[in-house]
C-alpha cells in the first residue's frame, strides 16, 4: 500500500514538474504528413492530374505571366521563368525583410512585390489568386529540402514561435506541443494526430474542398482548442509558421500537398 | 479562372481498354447551406459531364449536389483509331467548359 502511494506521489511529482513534457521530435523519427495518410489519398497527391491542388497551380502561372498593376508589370518580367527562378525559394519561407525588420511568409512576400513592383492592391488571404499565386511558387520547390530559419537574423522570432507552440491556450487549454509533439503517434477521434511538419503548402484539404494556407490550417486548430485564432498575417502567426518549418528543416517540399 | 486536368494516354495499341481522368474545376456548391443571415446559398453545380471520341460519345455522367467540389472523373474506354477526345462540362448559372485532348493508336 505504501509503495503504491510512492508511485502515485512520484507520479505526481512528475506531474506538476514538467506540465508540459515539451520532448522535441528527434530528428530520425520526424513523419510528414504523407506517411499517415491512407494509400488512396497518396496516389491523389502523387498524380498531377488526379491531385486538385494542380488546378491552382495552373491559374498561378496564368497569373504570372499576366500584367497586372499601375505598373503595368507581371511577375514574369522581372522574375522570368519561375521553373528556375523560384526553385527552393519557398524553401526558405517565411524570411527576414530587412525593411519591415521581421519575418514575413511567402503570401506576404508575394503582396509586398504587388503593392512595391507592380504598384497593385494586395490579394486577400485565401483568395483563388493569391492561393493559386503561392501555389504556383511553392511547386517548383517540389523535392527541395526545407532551409527556412538559417539566417541567424530570424533566431528571435524562431524562439517566439516555439514559446507559442509550447504555450497553452483556450477552453481546452491545450499547446500545439500537447498533441503534435507528444502524441503524435496517436489518433483523435479516429484521424491521426501528425506532427505537425508543414512540408506540404499551400494544400489541398479533402475537408475544406479547397487549396488553403498554413495559416488557415494553424487558426482552425486554434478554433478547435477553442481558442481565439489570430487574424491573417499577424506576426504571432507568422512566428509560428517559422518555427514549425524551422522545425521540419531538411524535409522535403511537397507542395502542393493533399490531407484528407 | 476556370482549369481542367486531363489524362489521356499519348500512345496506345489497337484495341487495349486504356484509362481517361478528368478534373474540373468547380465549387460544387449544393444549394442546402445557408448564409449567417440565414439566406439559401443559391445552387451551383455542374449537372452534366460528356467525352465523346471522334464525335462519338463514348462516356456520360449526370453530377448532383452531394458530389465534391472539383470533380474528378475517371473511366475507361477502347482505343479503336487515332484522334481526338472531346471533353464537355454544363452546369448551373450557364457554366459551360470544353476541353480535348488527342491520342496516337497504332
Amino acid at each position: 500500500m505504501r509503495s503504491v502511494h510512492t508511485i502515485i506521489a512520484a507520479m505526481l511529482l512528475i506531474a506538476t514538474a514538467s506540465p508540459l513534457r515539451a520532448s522535441e521530435i528527434p530528428q530520425g523519427e520526424r513523419r510528414s504528413g504523407f506517411s499517415f495518410m491512407t494509400p488512396e489519398t497518396r496516389a491523389m497527391q502523387n498524380d498531377d492530374t488526379a491531385n486538385p491542388g494542380m488546378l491552382w497551380v495552373l491559374d498561378g502561372e496564368t497569373l504570372w505571366k499576366s500584367k497586372t498593376g499601375a505598373a503595368g508589370k507581371a511577375c514574369a518580367d522581372c522574375h522570368d521563368d519561375a521553373r528556375a527562378s523560384m526553385k527552393g525559394v519557398a524553401a526558405r519561407y517565411p524570411a527576414f525583410d530587412k525593411a519591415l525588420g521581421r519575418p514575413v511568409n511567402l503570401e506576404q512576400r508575394i503582396n509586398l512585390c504587388r503593392t512595391t513592383h507592380q504598384q497593385a492592391t494586395p490579394l486577400a488571404y485565401e483568395s483563388r489568386e493569391l492561393l493559386a499565386l503561392t501555389a504556383f511558387v511553392a511547386q517548383q520547390s517540389r523535392g527541395v529540402a526545407i532551409e527556412t530559419g538559417s539566417d541567424p537574423q530570424l533566431e528571435p522570432f524562431i524562439d517566439k514561435g516555439r514559446e507559442l507552440f509550447m504555450l497553452r491556450q483556450g477552453q481546452l487549454n491545450l499547446a500545439c506541443a500537447n498533441c503534435h509533439d507528444d502524441n503524435w503517434d496517436k489518433r483523435l477521434a479516429g484521424s491521426a494526430i501528425t506532427q505537425a511538419q508543414p512540408t506540404g503548402y499551400p494544400l489541398y484539404r479533402l475537408e475544406w474542398q479547397s487549396l488553403g494556407s498554413l495559416e488557415r490550417r494553424l487558426r482552425a486548430c486554434m478554433t478547435g482548442v477553442r481558442a481565439q485564432a489570430y487574424d491573417y498575417g499577424a506576426p504571432e502567426l507568422v512566428e509560428l509558421e517559422l518555427y514549425l518549418m524551422s522545425r521540419a528543416k531538411g524535409m522535403p517540399m511537397e507542395a502542393p500537398a493533399v490531407r484528407p | 479562372m476556370t482549369s481542367a486536368l486531363i489524362n489521356v494516354p499519348a500512345k496506345a495499341k489497337r484495341g487495349d481498354i486504356i484509362e481517361i481522368k478528368t478534373l474540373m474545376s468547380h465549387i460544387m456548391e449544393t444549394g442546402y447551406r445557408r448564409t449567417a443571415t440565414g439566406e439559401v446559398v443559391p445552387r451551383d453545380i455542374i449537372t452534366s459531364f460528356s467525352c465523346r471520341y471522334n464525335g462519338i460519345e463514348v462516356f456520360r455522367a449526370d453530377l448532383f449536389p452531394a458530389i465534391a467540389a472539383n470533380p474528378f472523373i475517371t473511366f475507361f474506354t477502347v482505343a479503336t483509331e487515332s484522334g481526338k477526345f472531346d471533353f464537355e462540362w454544363i452546369g448551373d448559372k450557364g457554366f459551360s467548359e470544353t476541353a480535348s485532348a488527342s491520342i496516337t493508336v497504332e
